[in-house]
């Protein structure tokens, strides 16, 4: 662990903006290319060089196993959840338009909610995938 | 009840997805059960109301988003599916009791929950595959199934479980390959992706690309034909329900193979067959030959088999050739004996396989050298065990004659006699397998091996009774059976060209 210093040094300046790149891919989703999916595997892709680089225990301190694993359904929960929300409120399952005054700030509000239960998902799944092959023979 | 009643068709599909991602959270198998058999007790409430609202008022459409079709994706219940969504719906209610005890014996604690989970996963991804109007939507509904099958496989205790499970995988994934090709092939003809539209736009595309039609039609049929084990597609069943959990086995066995036999009818008769005139193409050919083949040579297969799991299932192939057969016969008695097959066999299957997973929940084992006067240990089991056994073999006084008496019926109507003596003659083949377990079960003295065996819990007990009394029960009334089959075949063969 000593003699990789540039490579210790390297990886603790770009966490923070591959973290920065993954939000702006997650909320540029809305205008152009982007969205949940590719900001989770960014989001994954930082813990999985931070566990390469300092060890998986370090990785586990910031991402902890039990959270991962949870992160998983819950996701989807918040994706499936707003649907239900637009149920409850009277309209058909997946219909946003009712989530908010406006229809289009609804519908909005309802892809703002759906693509952060992606990114929870699959940030959660890649992390997840990655520890089961890590951990292996430990 | 009226604010709920215009979503029924997608809380059918959206309740047991709830049900999984919260049984996903769950760490106790307890609790996973608990949440599991409340969903499992929901469904059948939701698809009798919609098969009788349905049955009353024609077909019912449910646009997600709000967005109409074809641009938005459409739940679409008609007899067809509304008759699978009761099979499906109920088989998972009637079984969920049997899981307590069986799964707290065969997994380790720390993966019950997680079963639980892949299961309310699974029964998501049938309802959905049943209820949607949408082609690509069938698919992704298609992959949410499967993938959780592949888990449930391969939980089982055996090792091989885990070489089955990927055996399966990687056919499976072939099959939903060739159907999303087929889809792809369809979307380039037709521009739209829901069922009701493709059937109105595929005659244009007929007239003008009509070995592109063909291309769709074959990629499907091979796609699902993988997905739902038509012989020679067959090779991964066996291994897959052999070593699967005792409850995967009954649920799958019941449902999984049911809904793609269900997907290949809806392709057939209300896509192709409204735009396409079948007389031009060998469909029925091919279809019969193959179901023939299958059952005659899994049946054979079936007599030489060990395990009873392995036979079994290997009777499944064979029994999934009469459900075939009636597809290919595709004339009003042949068709309501392949749709009344789809009911009468999952509920026979999942006796015996339910039966067979009370063996191993008191003996260990359900190989038929060890089962030596297990019927003198296990009456109540064994006994429907054998009232279900006499159901597959196609006794009259069970559903299973009645299956195929339409069938021999459908081919009259075709004036295909050589059939009919091919119908009896593999029944006849069943005699022998299914004797021969009935045989050791009853006639052998009890081994020793088996002297602590007794019947099982009553949670176990109760649905095996139930299923196979329900052999008997469709055997004599047939009205919810044969009766709706026969209203849904007279609507299909209606609409085909």
């Amino acid at each position: 662990m000593k003699l990789d210093l540039i490579l210790r040094i390297g990886t603790k300046l770009i966490l923070p903006f591959i973290l920065l790149f993954a939000l702006y891919v997650q909320f540029h989703g809305d205008f152009g290319p982007g969205g949940g999916f590719q900001a989770g595997v960014i989001t994954a892709a930082m813990v999985i060089l931070l566990a390469i680089t300092f060890g998986i225990d370090a990785a586990q301190r910031i991402a902890p196993p039990w959270l991962v694993s949870r992160m998983v359904p819950v996701g989807v929960l918040i994706y499936a959840g707003t649907g239900v929300l637009g149920l409850l409120l009277g309209k058909n399952f997946l219909d946003y338009s009712v989530l908010l005054h406006d229809p289009v700030h609804g519908r909005e509000l309802g892809i703002f909610m759906v693509e952060a239960g992606v990114l929870i998902t699959v940030s959660g799944t890649m992390t997840s995938l990655f520890y089961a092959f890590a951990e292996r023979g430990r | 009840m009226t604010a709920v009643q215009p979503h029924l068709p997608v809380l059918q599909v959206v309740i047991p997805l709830l049900g999984a991602l919260l049984a996903g959270l769950l760490r106790r198998g307890t609790s996973g059960f608990a949440l599991a058999l409340a969903v499992s007790w929901l469904m059948p409430l939701i698809a009798v109301a919609l098969l009788c609202q349905v049955l009353t008022g024609g077909p019912i459409s449910y646009h997600l988003g709000g967005w109409p079709p074809p641009w938005g994706i459409e739940y679409r219940v008609d007899a067809l599916n509304g008759f699978v969504l009761v099979l499906v719906s109920t088989i998972g209610a009637v079984g969920m009791p049997f899981s307590y005890r069986s799964v707290a014996l065969e997994l380790e604690p720390r993966q019950q929950a997680w079963f639980y989970c892949m299961y309310l996963l699974c029964l998501t991804g049938l309802l959905g595959i049943t209820v949607t109007g949408d082609a690509f939507n069938a698919f992704v509904f298609l992959e949410i199934s499967s993938l959780s099958t592949y888990v449930m496989i391969a939980l089982g205790r055996d090792r091989r479980a885990l070489l089955s499970s990927y055996q399966y995988l990687i056919m499976g994934t072939i099959g939903a390959t060739f159907y999303i090709i087929g889809v792809g092939f369809i979307y380039l003809l037709t521009g739209s992706l829901n069922m009701v539209d493709i059937s109105a736009r595929l005659g244009a595309a007929w007239a003008s690309q009509p070995s592109a039609v063909i291309a769709a039609l074959a990629f499907v049929t091979v796609g699902l034909s993988l997905k739902l084990a038509l012989f020679p597609l067959h090779v991964w069943l066996p291994n897959a329900y052999a070593y699967a959990p005792s409850f995967t086995t009954v649920f799958l066995s019941a449902t999984a193979t049911k809904v793609t036999i269900y997907l290949l009818i809806r392709y057939y008769f209300t896509i192709f067959g409204v735009s396409i005139d079948f007389r031009a193409l060998p469909i029925t050919e091919v279809i019969v030959v193959l179901s023939l083949a299958a059952m005659f040579i899994a049946s054979l297969v079936a007599v030489f088999e060990q395990n009873v799991k392995r036979m079994l299932a290997y009777s499944s192939v064979a029994q999934i050739g009469y459900i075939t057969l009636g597809i290919g016969l595709a004339d009003q008695a042949g068709l309501t004996g392949g749709l009344v097959h789809i009911v009468n066999h999952a509920l026979m299957k999942a006796a015996l396989f339910m039966s067979m997973g009370a063996v191993f929940y008191r003996v260990g084992t359900v190989n038929l050298k060890d089962l030596a006067g297990i019927g003198r240990k296990m009456p109540i089991t064994m006994a429907a065990f054998t009232v279900a056994g006499f159901g597959l073999i196609g006794t009259p006084g069970t559903s299973g004659f009645i299956s195929k008496w339409y069938l021999a019926l459908g081919a009259f109507e075709r004036g295909w006699w050589w059939l009919v003596f091919l119908i009896v003659a593999s029944s006849l083949i069943a005699v022998v397998y299914v004797g021969r377990v009935l045989e050791v079960a009853w006639r052998r003295e009890p081994s020793p091996a088996i002297a602590e065996a007794s019947d099982p819990p009553l949670t176990m007990l109760v649905p095996i009774v139930l299923l196979a009394a329900a052999t008997v029960y469709f055997g004599f009334f047939t009205e919810w059976t044969a009766g709706v089959a026969g209203t849904v075949a007279k609507t299909l063969i209606g609409g085909l060209k």
